[in-house]
């Protein structure tokens, strides 16, 4: 069946003169009412469709977006729109390149330029932008066949492309603003963004007094670097007020990163909004960020001096926009929700030990590709006993 | 008592029961009658009569062409005018007799009634239900004798009847109960002493808090066996039988299974009153309670219509069309599992729950997408499968998959097709993947025994050899 007749199979009417004459008489002489609509049951429907769901996407989205542009100024708002606008047109550009009609309207395009333009510096030149979405929408999502045929969250694939391509323009981070009525209390790590010289990583020496590094960088040349420990040290709990210091960097006051990362308060806003309309899986951001914190709290546990504590790295990165709004993507995550836990379980894993461990200070993008890739195996493995079957979970591989 | 666990997945859609306060009327007498001989699963039945006979209301037209089959009997007096086919509420063609009314509307000899049925034994009672043509009435309409005969080897301790009504739009079930009560509870209790059962359950929905209530009072004065009004949480497809079953007993039927693997029988409200009606009258099941309901209908209500009767009379009955409202669907049954007809000359048949029309306007008209993988679907079935999954390997026909994920276990209950946003057709894939697979099940088990035959014969004929 071609895929035209499979689509409009269910919208279709029956003409009135189709219809097969009964051999015996039928009891009235009437004619039969043309148009009645022939389907497949169930003839109700929540009237959920695949643009509301979307729609709500990008309101939820929205806090966090203003929030960067309040932090960030017109420059965020100049990288959103630039990559909203770009992935339309790429989204637009595949469909007709691959004579499929496009579906701009459902809203999917525009929320992967948003989830894009979030994970970027806002000094992100407009060029890279739409490399990124090039990256997002024409590689990561349309070669596959478009909408829900992507093994990899199309956003995290532009990201990624980007940081491996241009790593010195997605490390260097503008100076967020600071209200006013909190320039006098010290930004958490903003005053010391002048002196990362001691730093030998090269995207340090791209570091201007106009910008500013991570409180993620900062931890992580904690443990490589003598002087920068004793930074580090300077911006915790040793010398400022614990609460006032992880309340900014809950809001994102002072905090350097994405445009789009660094106000946990309004990510949370649109996350809990998402799990109330149940579009995301509570089970993925709960069990990921649980996770987080396990590990990096017996890390922290371990080696206080050299790792930081599990509310830093809640609170720092990309952890909470990837949480919620990443991993929580649909085409590419598990079905189920035991797959849902294995999923965020598994995110948590690979952010903790390669922010511990490896050799970038952040690992959300990667772990959520990582986990996207088994996807299928978890949905395999997790699938549920069906009703009245005896067997354990799961189904078995098929043989070879 | 108090109220019992749901089961896994389901969903609630809006209930729509708008005719739920409206009670059940007798229809008038129509000129003409157009009964199909295939009012069950399993072989039409044989028709007794043939074109000019005369009939009287309640005689038998047909009888059982096999084991399962069933009675057929006239809904009035008057004469065979014709016999062909009709069409039949999934679009197949019935093979049918068109009965002319004479307008007289003379009974037949009613069967001799059983009144003491307490002391009956179960073959008679058994058989008094087969005379009377009983099928199940919620709309699977599986020969009700069949279903009351125990599989050798299989013991049944628990009898439940499903009161439920799940399917939104429908209360004739519900204007039943509130009726009937009494007609009901011994046709419960006939049953119960035919399967010598002591655990019996009426499972009812919270949302009939009335059937619920005048149930329980009248169920105080049954015992030997007591009845058991089972309150139930609003939830489609409450009324799946092996659903039901779980909610009330918590056994689940095995995969591929019937009821009598976990000893439960589960009955209908409406044909536990047919069979009270057949034992304690004498009187064949030729009428039934059905809905006529949907927004573009003047008086939507329910009606004790006689087999035969077409849906355009029925729409009728209903008050007709409201100003300037248009049918954009015609629905034989539920929203959720009913079938949309093309006609209205579609007759009322046995199994007839409910006739629903909807406006051009409530219809929802999509295009199919591809999955998003949202696991809504997953969420909400209520035998556990993967829908989206399975949807996904029927389009591209990967039948063999779908059998490893268990597609042979689907309902068709609509829940994951009602809650998809992309939009898919997952019925219809569950469908096409079930009669792919059934058929290539049958053909192997069809070459298993040609197989076996064929050794036998060859067994046969070498043992034959050796003993000359």
């Amino acid at each position: 069946m071609s895929e035209d007749a499979k689509n409009t199979m269910e919208a279709q009417t029956a003409p009135a003169t189709q219809q097969p004459k009964p051999t015996a008489e039928p009891a009235k002489t009437q004619p039969s009412m043309p148009g009645l609509i022939v389907s497949s049951s169930p003839h109700f429907h929540t009237h959920d469709t695949v643009e509301s769901i979307m729609r709500w996407v990008i309101i939820a989205l929205l806090p966090a977006c203003l929030a960067g542009i309040y932090f960030f100024g017109l420059g965020a708002l100049r990288v959103l729109a630039i990559c909203t606008v770009a992935s339309l047109a790429f989204e637009y550009l595949s469909a007709k390149a691959m004579g499929k009609s496009n579906e701009l309207k459902d809203g999917s395009a525009a929320v992967t330029g948003l989830l894009l333009g979030m994970n970027l510096p806002s000094s992100t030149p407009w060029w890279i932008c739409v490399i990124g979405c090039f990256m997002a929408i024409v590689v990561g999502k349309m070669i596959y066949g478009g909408l829900g045929c992507n093994p990899f969250n199309p956003a995290l694939v532009g990201r990624v492309a980007l940081l491996l391509a241009f790593p010195v323009v997605m490390t260097t981070w503008p100076m967020p603003r600071v209200p006013q009525c909190l320039a006098n209390d010290a930004p958490i790590v903003a005053t010391t963004s002048a002196t990362p010289a001691q730093s030998d990583d090269p995207a340090d020496a791209a570091l201007m007094p106009t910008t500013t590094a991570t409180p993620l960088k900062y931890s992580k040349l904690a443990r490589t670097n003598k002087t920068a420990a004793t930074l580090l040290e300077d911006c915790t709990p040793a010398n400022q007020k614990p609460f006032i210091n992880y309340w900014q960097m809950f809001l994102g006051i002072g905090k350097g990163g994405s445009l789009g990362e660094t106000c946990g308060l309004a990510l949370l806003i649109g996350g809990v909004l998402l799990v109330m309309l149940n579009i995301v899986r509570w089970q993925i951001p709960v069990f990921y960020l649980a996770t987080m914190t396990i590990i990096t709290g017996i890390a922290w546990i371990a080696a206080p001096e050299s790792y930081a504590n599990p509310v830093f790295h809640l609170l720092s990165g990309g952890v909470l926009l990837g949480a919620f709004f990443m991993a929580t993507d649909m085409v590419t995550t598990p079905l189920s929700r035991t797959g849902a836990i294995v999923f965020g379980i598994g995110c948590g894993i690979l952010t903790a030990c390669i922010r511990l461990w490896g050799s970038y200070p952040e690992g959300v993008s990667f772990s959520i590709l990582i986990m996207n890739a088994f996807t299928p195996l978890i949905d395999r493995f997790t699938a549920g006993k069906p009703f009245g079957m005896p067997k354990k979970k799961g189904i078995a591989m098929p043989k070879a | 008592m108090s109220k019992f666990f749901h089961f896994y997945g389901g969903v609630h859609p809006n209930e729509s029961k708008i005719s739920s306060g409206v009670p059940i009327a007798e229809p008038p007498l129509y000129p003409l009658y157009t009964v199909p001989l295939s009012m069950h699963i399993g072989a039409p039945a044989k028709a007794l009569v043939s074109v000019g006979d005369k009939v009287l209301k309640g005689q038998r037209i047909g009888e059982p062409a096999s084991f399962v089959s069933s009675n057929i009997h006239s809904p009035t007096s008057g004469k065979i005018k014709s016999m062909g086919t009709c069409l039949g509420p999934m679009g197949n063609q019935l093979p049918c007799v068109v009965i002319e009314s004479d307008g007289e509307d003379k009974e037949a000899e009613p069967l001799p009634p059983i009144l003491n049925w307490r002391d009956s034994d179960p073959q008679t009672l058994r058989n008094r239900v087969a005379e009377a043509g009983i099928v199940g009435m919620g709309g699977a309409s599986f020969p009700t004798p069949v279903k009351l005969s125990v599989p050798p080897g299989k013991m049944i301790d628990t009898l439940i009847i499903n009161g439920v009504e799940c399917e939104p739009c429908l209360t004739a079930d519900h204007r039943l109960m509130l009726e009937a009560p009494k007609m009901i509870l011994d046709g419960v209790s006939i049953v119960a002493n035919l399967l010598q059962v002591k655990n019996v359950f009426i499972g009812i929905e919270d949302n009939k808090p009335d059937a619920i209530a005048l149930l329980t009072k009248e169920a105080a004065s049954y015992s030997n066996p007591e009845i058991h009004i089972a309150p139930l949480h609003v939830r489609y497809p409450q009324g799946a039988e092996k659903q039901l079953i779980y909610a009330i007993t918590k056994r689940q039927v095995p995969s591929g299974g019937l009821p009598a693997d976990v000893h439960c029988v589960v009955q209908n409200i409406g044909s536990s009153f047919a069979i009270a009606e057949a034992v304690i009258k004498g009187k064949p099941l030729y009428e039934r309670v059905t809905t006529v309901t949907g927004t573009p209908l003047v008086a939507p209500g329910n009606w004790r219509f006689r087999v035969g009767t077409s849906y355009a009379e029925a729409i009728k009955l209903a008050g007709g069309l409201k100003e300037g409202a248009q049918i954009g669907k015609l629905i034989s049954g539920g929203p959720m599992m009913g079938f949309a007809v093309y006609s209205q000359e579609i007759p009322v048949m046995k199994n007839t729950s409910g006739i629903l029309l909807m406006s051009p306007d409530e219809i929802h008209q999509y295009t199919s997408k591809s999955c998003l993988r949202c696991g809504r679907c997953n969420d909400v079935c209520p035998m556990q499968l993967m829908p989206g999954i399975l949807s996904v390997q029927i389009e591209n026909e990967r039948f063999d998959d779908a059998q490893n994920w268990h597609v042979m276990d689907c309902i068709e209950c609509g829940c994951c097709a009602y809650t998809c946003p992309a939009g898919r057709p997952l019925v219809q894939h569950m469908r096409r993947a079930k009669a792919e697979v059934g058929a290539k099940l049958r053909a192997a088990k069809a070459a298993a025994d040609a197989a076996k035959a064929a050794a036998d014969a060859a067994k046969a004929a070498a043992d034959g050899k050796n003993a000359k």
